[in-house]
This record gives structure tokens, sequence and C-alpha cells, in this order.
């Protein structure tokens, strides 16, 4: 065909209008938001619609920003011991005497003992009023283990008793102690999976990006692991943690062990999002531009998959909480004087505890709740992750 | 399927290599062995010690060997059926352990049965009636049932079935069959003591596997074959049993893999729990006097248990699902 006949095939329409690069379709200025809103933001406005995500989300915030003060919130310190008041069963909280409001209030107790069963019993005492006080002087402590402070929220009344949760078996107040617990259980999992985290992105990221033979090492390792029962593993490893070391070193035995068994579920999860990631386009072209494997990982692709990687995450710190919880139990994971909600469920470790001292099983409620609250956080995360996904 | 068999079963040596290593490893981790502690205790009771039977039994246990020589010794052991020697007990491992590791397969074994039992109807329910109340429920149920700690449950449900049923739910079997030979009336004790263990530990499971077997019918059953057998007018029953169903049981079956090693943890934590004549107590007591070798066969047990559970899984999948046969590998 000849230049000037496709010329005259190609004859433009050309509109007479002026060209008005502004006329477009005007978008509302929701859409405009929306449409100009960063990943994190969506990530955000999706997990808001979650109402459960959120709850437990705002409950476990309260949670961790109380460890900061666990000396102030408790009534009593931790090893205080009232040891007058021995196995001393749960105290309501009363508002009314006869009729005519006190304010918050406890009755005093008298104590006997039952000489059949020689189980000691605590009755109420209607004529002893004991009024709590608030922003109260109570037992010292060493605030954050800086200074000499006595301040509590609520205390006793002067020579009066306040055992919310009852006490133990050396009259220590159940509720200070799963409050100081909480300072351990609450960060053992942050601990641990900061361990399994590193672990978990450093290998499932190499596995992932270079593939080869270090994939297929890496790929052997975790299905190697995974096929090995966690809690048996822990229990071995935990009982390798030589006796001599301090209990605090302990601590940092058992977050390591937590960390070094748990990491496979999050290398697997990134292996298989970098593997998927680093085909598309401007992978290759940062490659071609010379950028290095280092840069291309953490520029590129991590943000890419953060909020998975952070969905994950949150996933799996319940099941380390629960796995302190149960090597505590078994007497394998952290001893007293460190004080965890497991630590404090050891004392009901016989059935005996359970049939007379009911009470000393409530640790196992925060328990239930943070583990609760982180997975239903997980699941709202995990579905925000990928806001572009309709 | 041939090929399939074999390849599979190919790939779990190396697995069980690498799985017997680390094993070892872990024993061995424990700073000084049993023999020291053993001598630390009978010196510091004031006990004279032989120092030539000491002698002669760290070279009969070859503790005085290099740690590869150790090992190789004591895998090539455990080729040969030979557990290795229990210090404690003084006797063979293989002796030590008796009934225990044939009752903890058996409470393994039913604890799977039941996750399985229990959660596939439910997730078909849930998934049909999706949001519905019965749905809720489940799901409630399932959640509390994910946060409870196993050992906690087990402690409370022996108390209530102690004053409500009046019985004793501890152990596997009446105390009169303890040590008796195995007979009709054991066998029956055991099943009926059974039920304890399998719901405490099976409840977590239960959970995981209902919501798995739910959100996989969900995506199946909002498909457009769907939508068009229901407007061609098939039975509802029939529009879901024919086919996304048999799509969503897949992942279901191969979620074994990730259900067995949860199982046997539980089992573990349970069973010292509620003093059952399975491999956690003793894997307990071993760990803690230092008793490497019996500890290193419970936890090489516990391994090849879910080792061998998952070839059973893979087998049963690659016979439900042609495409996993034909790959010869399980795909994501």
């Amino acid at each position: 065909m000849s230049r000037e006949t496709q010329n005259a095939n190609n004859d433009h329409f050309v509109d007479t209008q002026p060209f008005d690069p502004w006329d477009k379709e005007e978008l509302t200025p929701e859409q405009e938001k929306y449409f100009l809103a960063s990943q994190w933001k969506l990530i955000w406005w999706r997990l808001k619609r979650h109402r459960l995500a959120v709850v437990s989300g705002l409950i476990l915030l309260v949670m961790y920003v109380s460890i900061l003060f666990v000396e102030f919130l408790s009534p009593y310190a931790q090893e205080t011991r009232n040891s007058d008041f021995i196995h001393h069963p749960p105290q309501s909280i009363h508002l009314f005497h006869d009729g005519s409001f006190i304010g918050p209030f406890t009755y005093g107790t008298d104590f006997s003992v039952d000489m059949e069963t020689l189980k000691p019993t605590y009755i109420d005492d209607p004529q002893k009023i004991d009024r709590l006080r608030f922003f109260c002087s109570g037992d010292p402590y060493r605030f954050w283990g800086l200074f000499e402070a006595s301040l509590h929220l609520v205390c006793p009344a002067e020579g009066g008793t306040m055992f919310v949760f009852g006490t133990d078996r050396l009259g220590r107040d159940v509720l200070s102690r799963m409050i100081y617990g909480a300072r351990i259980s609450l960060t053992i999992g942050l601990m641990g999976i900061a361990v399994s985290f590193v672990l978990g992105v450093l290998i499932g990221g190499a596995a992932g990006y270079f593939g080869g033979w270090v994939d297929s090492v890496a790929q052997r390792l975790i299905e190697v692991i995974r096929s090995l029962p966690e809690i048996p593993l822990w229990m071995a490893l935990s009982a390798a943690l030589p006796v001599t070391w301090s209990p605090i070193l302990i601590y940092f035995g058992i977050t390591i062990i937590l960390g070094l068994i748990d990491w496979t579920g999050l290398a697997r999860a990134v292996r298989s999002k970098l593997l998927a990631l680093r085909e598309e386009d401007y992978a290759l072209a940062a490659r071609l531009m010379g950028a290095k494997p280092k840069r291309i990982i953490a520029r590129h692709l991590l943000p890419n998959f953060a909020s998975h990687l952070i969905a994950s995450v949150t996933l799996s710190i319940p099941n380390m909480i629960l796995g302190e919880t149960a090597l505590s139990f078994l007497g394998l994971g952290l001893r007293a004087p460190i004080t965890s909600w497991g630590v404090l469920l050891n004392e009901a470790q016989n059935i005996n505890a359970v049939a007379v001292y009911p009470w000393l099983m409530i640790p196992v409620v925060p328990v239930i709740i943070v583990v609760l609250a982180f997975n239903f956080l997980g699941d709202g995360l995990r579905d925000a992750a990928d806001p572009y996904k309709n | 399927m041939l090929t399939f068999l074999a390849r599979r079963l190919l790939v779990m040596i190396p697995t069980l290599f690498f799985i017997s290593v680390l094993v070892f490893v872990v024993i061995q981790l424990p700073p000084g062995d049993f023999l020291t502690t053993y001598l630390n205790e009978l010196q510091s009771q004031g006990e004279a010690v032989d120092p030539a039977k000491i002698a002669y039994l760290k070279q009969q246990y070859g503790l005085d060997q290099p740690m590869y020589v150790q090992y190789f010794d004591w895998a090539w052991g455990l080729l040969h059926g030979d557990l290795g020697f229990s210090f404690e007990y003084n006797l063979p491992v293989s002796e030590v352990v008796g009934d225990r590791l044939y009752l903890s397969m058996v409470l393994n074994f039913s604890t799977v049965l039941f996750i399985y039992i229990v959660s596939f109807p439910i997730g078909i329910y849930s998934a049909t009636r999706q949001y519905s109340w019965g749905d809720y429920g489940f799901t409630l149920l399932g959640f509390l049932g994910l946060a409870m700690p196993n050992f906690l449950f087990a402690l409370v449900l022996l108390y209530y079935a102690n004053v409500v049923f009046g019985t004793s739910i501890g152990g596997l079997m009446d105390p009169e069959y303890i040590n008796a030979a195995w007979s009709f009336g054991k066998v029956k004790s055991v099943v009926e003591h059974l039920w304890a263990p399998v719901l405490v530990i099976g409840t977590s499971g239960t959970a995981s596997m209902i919501r798995r077997l739910r959100a996989n019918l969900l995506d199946e059953l909002s498909k457009q074959y769907v939508v068009t057998a229901h407007a061609k007018g098939l039975s509802p029953g029939r529009v879901l049993f024919k086919y996304p169903l048999r799509m969503a049981l897949n992942p279901f079956i191969a979620d074994i893999g990730n259900i067995l090693p949860q199982v046997v943890s539980g089992s573990v934590l349970v069973s010292v729990v509620m003093s059952l004549p399975t491999t956690g107590p003793m894997l307990l007591s071993s760990l803690q006097s230092q008793d490497m070798y019996l500890a290193g066969s419970f936890l090489m047990f516990l391994a090849l248990l879910t080792v061998v559970g998952m070839f059973v899984s893979d087998i049963l999948l690659a016979w439900l699902d042609p495409r996993i046969r034909f790959q010869g590998g399980v795909s994501e």
C-alpha cells in the first residue's frame, strides 16, 4: 500500500472544541480522599470496620500500657504475705450496707478452722465495714526498681483486707500477683516474637529471594521443625537451662527457646510472598538498574508485605503466651520469684486446689482474654492487610 | 500412585535423619550428664561410689566417646529397635516404656479422629448457615476452646467428673487393670477412660478445623458453578455434596500436617495433668532427671508419630485428588 493512501485512511477525527486538560471526571471529595490515601491509611480504614478487632486492639493497648504501672495499680505488693489470711476466698466489694449507700467497702472476716476437714474458713462479719481507700499509701515498693514509693490506686482500709480474687497458700493477694504477672506474661510473647521475627524474615527472605539450594535447605529445615511437636521440644530445651541461672537469665532463655521453634510459620509466609513479588515488573526494573539484593528486598519488596507480616506476627503471639503458661505450669518454664500467669497457675496444679481453692485458677482469665484479643486483632489485620483487594 | 508413594517415602528419610540429629543435640544440651548428677547425689549423701563401676558404666554407654560417635551409636541402635538404656530405671528403655508408646498412639489417633468427626458436620453447618445463631455459637465455642489452656480444662474436667458423675477419670484404665495383661476388660476400660483426654486435647484442634472447613466451603459456595447448579434446579443437598464439599475437603485432609504436631503437643501436657500412662509424664520426669536416652526415645517417637501421620495424610490426599497424584507433590 502506498504512503498516500495510508495517510488518507488515517484521517483523524479532530474535535473542534477547545481542549481543556482539567476537564475530566469529577471526583467527589470522598473518592478523592480514598484514591489519594496511602496504603497504611487504607489498611487503617479497613481495620476500623472490623469492630471486634478494634475492641481487641484497645483491650490489648490498655493492658500493655498498664504493665508500666503495675506497682501503682495493684492493691498489695507482689510478695506481701498476709500470714493471717492464708487461702482466703475472694471478697466481694459492696456498695450498700443495710440499704444505705456507703461507697465501696469490704466486710471484715472471722477466721476459723473447720475441725473436720482442717480447711480454713472465713466468714463475713457484717459489723466490720472496711471502706476502701483510693490514691492511698499502702505497701511500699520500688517503682521501676528506681525509687521508693507507696502510692496505690486502691488499698484496703487500715487494718482491713481487700482480696478481690482471694489469697494463695502464703497469704499473697492473687489479684496483685496477677497484675504483676501481666508484666512477664505479656512481654514474653513480644520478646519471643522478636526472636522468631528476625529468624523468620532472614531465613524466609533468603529462601524466597535467592531460591535454588538456599531455598531447598531452608525448606527442609522448616519441614523438620514443623513436624516436631512444639511443647515436647520446648520442654526439652527449657529443661536444658541450667538451674544456677538467675531468674532474669531464665526469662531470656525461655523467650529465645519460644522464638527458636516458632519462626517457621513466619519464614514460610515471607518466602511465599517474596517468591510472588520478585517476579513483579518493578523488581525486575530495580534489578536492571543495578540495585543490590539488599536494597530490592528492603526498599521494594518488604513494604509490599509488611502488613501481612504484622498480621501473622499478631496471630503467633498468643501461641507463645500459651506456651509460656504451659511450661511454667509444668515447672519447666519460669520459676518463682518471677511471677507470670503460668507460675501462678502452677499453684493450681492438683485437683485439690481446684476442689478447695478454686480461685487459684483465676489467673487463667487474663490468659484467655489476651489470647482471644490477639486472635481477633490478628484476624482483622489479616483481612485489612491487602487494602487493594476489594 | 506408586511413584508418588516411593518419592514420598524417600523424602521421609532425610527428614527423619535431621530430626534425629536435632533430638540428639537437644538431649545433649543440659550441662553434665546423668552419671555426673548421680555421682554428686551419692557423694552428697556420703555414700561411697566405686570408681571402677562408674568408669565401667561410662565406657559401657559410650559417655567418654566424642559426640558424633555417641550419636551414631544411638542412631544405629534406634534403627535396630534398640532404644538405649535408661539410667534412672537401670533398665533398657524399651522395657521402661512398655505399653506407653501404644497407648500414646491410641490416644493421639483417637483425638485426630474426634477432631474430624466433630468438625466436619459443624463446619458444613456453619458454612451453609452463615451468620446464623448456630454459626455464631459454634464460632464462640471454638474460640474458647482455642484460648483455654489445655491443662486447666483437664483439671476442671477431672474435678467436675468427680463431683457430678462420682467417677475418677484420671488415668486411662481402671486401677485393677494397670499391671494386668491385655484382655477384653482392659480394652473396654481404656475405651471408657479415653473420652476425657480426647475431649480436652481435641477442643483446640476442632476449633481451627471448623474455621478452616467453613472458610473453604464458603469460598467454593460463592463460585459461579454453584449458582448455575442452583439455577438449574438441583436440590440444595445435591448441589452441596456433589462438588463444593469435595473441593473443600482437600485442605481439610491436608491440614492434618498442622493438626498432628498440635495434638501430640497437647497430649503430652494433658497426660501430665491427668496422669495418663502415656509418654507425657515419663518424658517430663526423664527430662528433669537428665535420663537422656529415655527422653531422646520419647522425643524421637513423638516426632515419628507426626511424620508418619503426615505421610498418611499425603497418601489420603493423593488418593482423593488426582491432581496431586500426577504432579507428585502437594500444591499449596
